[in-house]
């Protein structure tokens, strides 16, 4: 696309005009499908009048459970998106030898690389924890709600927010051709002055609002309002690393937020921050961005460290090998990550001794991480394993993510790193702990927690299919990048010249394809379960004989959690339930205080979007308007005090009372 | 080896209606906030630290910095966090008229020392010493004008506030409220004092 | 390659993929090869633990599935002292023998340290190393080499078996300069300098590339490494000088214009002054040296009247664009006399080629002991923006 280097400027518009719609065939047919796809949808929606049954159920609901499931539909649309850039950059790479320059040209290329980052770290893989961690750690901790539930529903419509401002950019303008990071000068005004970076801050920004105010959230929930008796040291492990997460979060986030504001500034008003004239000074970006960036592996991570523990001891039976000591190593990762951020840019020249001090700050967090994976192999000893599919994953992972690990810790020896830095063994490397660590966890966390939500278990046989088709579809994919970075070729390339690479990066390619099958299998799996949800039904509320919290109440559990709150005398609170013979208490049931669902949060998230949209548009006057349209509705929202009512005692008894029939009659 | 017992712990859900404390998570909530808020302060501070020698060949602090001025606007700002803690002592004792006025009074003082802000920095930009002249003159407007965009939003949520109390008086909801803004303006207090001391005063010397 | 297809044919899936060899394993030059020694040994080292939790997990997999009855099952073992002190103190010593290998590693192969040996056997002895200026455009690599007074794009020759010196250095955006063959990699930042030192052991046609991503043309920023016999070299200078092109400042500023897919150039006779005017950004004239600037902010700016020393910036240079709620670009203008300038950009900070004190104490070539914080802000050690002989009393 030719952009003509001085856009002229509108009041009513700003700089959106015709060049504004991309000249790309590629992206012409994806606008036709999704707006095919669109209509279908809003028609279906409008046919079987859904319309107001999402809003007052689900778009305006504050209960912690719909909000999680929200947030992992979200990351699983964002999912496909992403995925689909991976694919064609892995077709790109593929054909681009002997001359060809692929099908891609640099304009294209450059941002599919971007959003394919971008997308799979803010509204892939942060969704799908934030989504996980909302739906588990209230029921974990035996509480009916988060600490802020309006805040909650905020949060998660600021997350959409950011993510239909980044899919935008993808029909309306462009996106940033910086990579995922954007580093300066280039992503400055002097070398990306269109609206590419401009959508990049602005759908980060809007974001990381929802991001930072559902840490705070989850984490002043898990210190307030934990059930009678759970003391720190018998949450369960998820609830653990979850809390680590959000701790992580609340320090991490405010970090790249004040970043991206002086990035900002430098574009918007020509400030000298990350110039590199007038004193201004890049490196300082890289280091202020990998500060947060760093931590931020660790968000992603440590709540499926928590999902391997809760499966590994399910699923073997067993209590958990060494709770003790896989808290204590969470909290030592905890720390440990905000000392090592330097260890992505070792060649950026700081000098023996500093990059040795971060090289080895980062190899002694292998050292938790490792107690980890031998308190999971220590819990399979001498126990009875069932191999679901969560434990199928778990196994999976256990096996990849060592191998990634170790790489890991070889980018951190610093002269390792001078030949491997920007290489695809690095790109190797981070998809390998984040697909085998992050991904299949997630993957795990949906088999085991999808019929707690729904009330229904997932069809194995496709569940099988998909996993087999991730995990050799994964390895195909990755092990030639792994040679690849050996053979000294660099990430973000377009086009080659070497043709003895070629075969590398079409088995890569293959490796792909593979991929696409494991998650179409996945869909199908999703699609196949709810056609099926009657053989697959659970109505036990434990369908996997449980040891934690959530798997007490029914499935999927009433909008109250519990009707009564339980006490906890240990860990596996659930699990001493089941075995002193606990069962449901038949007092006389009360009238149960919950918050009122609100409409609030998607208001005041739509205002900010769409002043996201201004400011990447220089739309002043809709920037000005939407900004004011933010203040005035959440003022309003706070002169709303009647924001809580009471479950009648008789609508619980209904419901336990028919809570009482499905356990009888899956007993019977 | 740990020793499991056979005769249940004690019971194991709570059928005793309990007493179910509204908000209780509201200060610790706002608490972890602020401390996120105050990380971004932290970022702020530290590229000052980096960027604030880098003059461009430009003026630097003692060019352009007016102490006297600085300094009548810290006691501005000192001034409403006292006359915020007499609302607080007031709220306590329920005098919901009192509260009001010395709200009102933080108001002034709030909104004295924004306007003394707006001058200086209207006075640095029609010197020629706006925030693109120099990296250190980027990140004392991007520094001290963040304090300054928080302090404004204060006082629009202040003003809020003492509507919301005329309206609904000193309900238990109004006084939660009326803390987490105490907790917000004293710690707007404390950043202030990192800005007057590291950025005015260590500048002029 | 067809040497490869003939002796490996017999595996008959695998002849395409022998095409290539992992250069960064199988590397030819000495700095290279020793990184790659490290990659393997810390590979190896890992591999001690790695190894036996993967068959682990397989074999209690197998051992502990659910339809095994025979297994012991043990469900409330959760907990053991002596086991759970083994499970920390396997990957902390691992940890520890991969820090101290780090540790040493780091420094004895830091970029900026002058190599005292051209392959494991040889010595360096009395031999300076070759100076290369390296400044990457968009999207090309300028080399200068200033002993020799020739420059040239998208192509390098050096001798083999002679210490190279790189100093590195970018007009626009951040990049990274890569031999695989040669040495690890080093950005190359505007405004800055970088420093690496490498070798070549053996001659032949390498692969240089960008290795940190660019902007459009980063793709096509690659150029062929010629390590190449003393006599060869002097023909290639030789032949670059009789190319006739000069590089002056004009001419480079005609070059730092965008372009891609550049083909070799060379230059002869190159300004002097021009790497260090590149480093200082200042090739445009009238616009302020960084070391200049920098001085007078050590003594805390130019006051008010600095405010007006100011000239707009041509608008149509590379990487200039007005942002939309501020003033047009500007430059700061310099004062320094003709002189002054001259003996500015001439005094560059003295490298220390010679190789160091070969104490035995801490490893070969090591600095004497120093705390792990102790950042000694010698010139060449820290990047931090010092343009040579820049006054540096900000940092």
């Amino acid at each position: 696309m030719a952009i003509p280097s001085e856009i002229p400027t509108t009041f009513l518009l700003g700089r959106l005009d015709w060049h504004a719609i991309p000249q790309d065939p590629i992206v012409w047919a994806t606008g036709v499908v999704v707006a095919i796809g669109g209509v279908a949808m809003l028609w279906m929606l409008h046919k079987y009048r859904l319309w107001s049954y999402l809003w007052t159920e689900w778009f305006t609901s504050v209960d912690h459970k719909k909000i999680g499931i929200m947030y992992i539909v979200l990351a699983l649309v964002m999912f496909v998106r992403g995925f689909a850039d991976a694919i064609m950059m892995r077709l790109q790479q593929a054909i681009a030898f002997n001359g060809s320059e692929g099908y891609l040209n640099a304009h294209h290329y450059d941002q599919i690389f971007s959003a394919h980052g971008v997308i799979m770290i803010f509204f892939v893989a942060m969704p799908f924890v934030t989504g996980l961690m909302n739906f588990v750690v209230p029921l974990q901790i035996g509480a009916r709600d988060v600490s802020f539930p309006f805040l909650n529903n905020f949060s998660f419509w600021m997350t959409v927010g950011g993510a239909v401002l980044t899919m935008m950019s993808l029909f309306v303008g462009e996106f940033a051709q910086t990579g995922w990071l954007a580093f300066p000068p280039l992503s400055g005004l002097g070398y990306s002055p269109y609206v590419g970076v401009d959508y990049y801050i602005w759908g980060l920004q809007v974001a990381g609002v929802g991001t930072t105010l559902s840490g705070i959230n989850l984490l002043v929930t898990i210190i307030k309002m934990r059930a009678p008796g759970m003391t720190m040291m018998r949450m369960p492990i998820f609830t653990w690393t979850a809390l680590c997460t959000n701790i992580l979060i609340v320090a991490s986030f405010p970090v790249l937020t004040a970043t991206l504001v002086l990035l900002t500034l430098d574009r918007y008003v020509g400030t000298n921050f990350f110039t590199n004239d007038l004193g201004g000074n890049a490196m300082m970006y890289v280091n202020l961005i990998w500060i947060w960036g760093h931590p931020e592996v660790y968000i992603l991570i440590l709540p499926l460290f928590g999902v391997y523990s809760e499966v590994v001891a399910t699923f073997t039976g067993k209590r958990l090998f060494g709770y003790t000591s896989m808290v204590y190593a969470t909290v030592c990762i905890t720390i440990l990550s905000y000392l090592v951020w330097l260890h992505h840019f070792f060649t950026m020249g700081s000098g023996a001794s500093v990059n040795s001090f971060f090289g080895i700050t980062t190899m002694i967090i292998s050292v938790p991480t490792g107690a980890k994976i031998f308190n999971w192999l220590f819990t399979m000893y001498r126990s009875r394993i069932r191999f679901e599919l969560p434990m199928m994953w778990t196994v999976a992972f256990m096996l990849t993510f060592v191998i990634g690990g170790m790489t890991g810790v070889l980018l951190a020896v610093p002269p390792a790193d001078f030949v491997l830095h920007n290489s695809l063994f690095l790109v190797a490397h981070f998809h390998n702990v984040i697909i085998g660590g992050v991904l299949f966890g997630l993957f795990a966390a949906v088999y085991y927690w999808w019929p707690k939500a729904f009330g229904f278990r997932l069809d194995p046989w496709w569940g099988k299919v998909s996993f087999w088709f991730w995990v050799v579809g994964f390895w195909t994919a990755f092990a030639p990048l792994y040679v690849l970075g050996l053979m000294g070729v660099t990430r973000r390339m377009r086009v080659f010249d070497d043709p003895g690479l070629q075969i590398w990066f079409i088995i890569a390619a293959l490796g792909a394809v593979l991929i696409a099958i494991g998650i179409a299998a996945m869909f199908i799996q999703f699609g196949v379960s709810i056609m099926r949800r009657d053989q697959l039904r659970d109505e036990t509320g434990d369908p996997w004989n449980g040891r934690t919290l959530e798997w007490a109440t029914s499935s999927p559990p009433p909008a109250y959690n519990f009707a009564f709150t339980p006490v906890s005398h240990g860990l596996d609170t659930w699990w001493d339930m089941k075995r002193f013979g606990q069962t449901r208490p038949r007092a006389e049931y009360l009238p149960i205080h919950m918050p009122k669902n609100t409409g609030a949060g998607v208001v005041i998230a739509a205002f900010a979007t769409i002043c996201g949209f201004a400011l990447v548009w220089y739309i002043w006057w809709l920037a000005a308007l939407s900004f004011a349209g933010v203040v005035i509705a959440s003022i309003a929202h706070t002169f709303n005090y009647g924001r809580d009512y009471h479950i009648p005692a008789a609508e619980v008894r209904a419901t336990e009372a028919a809570r009482d029939r499905q356990l009888a009659s899956a007993r019977a | 080896m740990s020793t499991v017992s056979q005769t249940p712990p004690g019971t194991f859900w709570e059928t005793e209606p309990h007493h179910h404390h509204e908000g209780a998570s509201t200060s610790i909530g706002f608490w972890v906030y602020l401390m996120s808020d105050c990380l971004m302060f932290a970022i702020l501070f530290a590229t000052f630290g980096v960027l604030g020698g880098s003059y461009a060949a430009g003026p630097g602090p003692k060019d352009l910095f007016d102490l006297e001025l600085v300094a009548l606007n810290t006691a501005f700002l000192l001034l409403s966090s006292i006359t915020y803690g007499f609302a607080m002592l007031a709220m306590v004792k329920n005098n919901r008229n009192g509260t009001l006025a010395w709200l009102a009074v933080t108001l002034v003082f709030g909104l004295a020392f924004l306007g003394v802000e707006l001058y200086e920095f209207n006075h640095l930009i029609h010197l020629g010493a706006g925030p693109q002249r120099s990296a250190f003159l980027s990140s004392f407007f991007a520094l001290v004008g963040t304090h300054g965009l928080h302090v404004a939003f204060g006082c629009l949520w202040l003003v809020t506030l003492m509507i919301q109390v005329r309206q609904r008086g000193l309900i238990p909801a109004n006084r939660r409220r009326l803390s987490c803004l105490s907790m917000f303006w004293h710690f707007l207090d404390v950043i202030w004092i990192g800005v007057f001391t590291f950025v005015y005063l260590l500048g002029m010397i | 390659m067809a040497h490869h297809l003939k002796r490996l044919s017999w595996l008959a899936p695998l002849p395409l993929l022998a095409g290539c060899k992992p250069v960064v394993l199988s590397p030819s030059g000495d700095v290279a090869a020793r990184q790659a020694d490290l990659l393997v040994q810390s590979t190896l080292l890992m591999l001690i633990i790695i190894v036996p939790v993967m068959a682990l997990t397989v074999f209690f997999a197998w051992r502990y599935r659910a339809t095994n009855k025979q297994a012991s099952y043990d469900p409330d073992w959760d907990h053991s002292t002596k086991l759970e002190l083994v499970i920390w103190a396997i990957p902390l010593l691992i940890i520890v023998s991969l820090g101290a290998l780090t540790w040493v590693g780091t420094h004895l192969l830091d970029p900026y340290r002058p190599l005292d040996r051209i392959d494991a056997e040889t010595p360096v002895a009395n031999q300076q190393p070759l100076q290369v200026q390296v400044v990457a455009l968009d999207w090309k690599w300028l080399f200068i080499y200033p002993e020799q007074g020739v420059a040239s794009v998208n192509q390098l020759a050096v001798p083999v078996d002679r210490p190279v010196e790189f100093t590195l250095t970018s007009t626009s955006v951040m990049n990274a300069f890569y031999i695989p063959a040669m040495a690890g990699m080093i950005y190359a930042m505007p405004g800055m300098q970088t420093t690496l030192h490498g070798v070549f052991n053996h001659p032949g046609e390498y692969q240089g590339l960008a290795s940190h991503y660019s902007g459009a043309g980063f793709s096509g920023m690659r150029f062929k490494a010629h390590a190449l016999d003393a006599a060869g070299f002097d023909g290639w200078v030789a032949q670059a000088r009789a190319s006739g092109e000069t590089l002056d400042r004009a001419r480079y500023l005609d070059l730092e214009k965008p372009s891609e897919n550049v083909p070799p150039m060379a230059f002869a006779p190159v300004d002097p002054q021009l790497f260090s005017r590149v480093v200082n950004m200042c090739v445009e004239e009238g616009r302020m040296c960084m070391a200049e600037m920098m001085a007078l902010d050590a003594q805390g700016g130019m006051g008010l009247p600095g405010i007006a020393n100011v000239a707009l910036a041509d608008a149509d240079a590379p990487g200039t664009a007005r942002p939309v709620l501020g003033l047009p670009p500007f430059q700061v203008s310099g004062i320094c006399s003709v002189e002054e300038l001259n003996q500015m950009l001439a005094s560059t900070a003295p490298t220390d080629s010679a190789p160091r004190d070969l104490a035995p104490l801490r490893g070969r070539g090591l600095d004497a002991p120093r705390g792990i914080l102790d950042l000694n802000l010698l010139p060449n050690r820290l990047t931090q923006s010092v343009p040579p002989g820049g006054a540096d009393q900000n940092l």
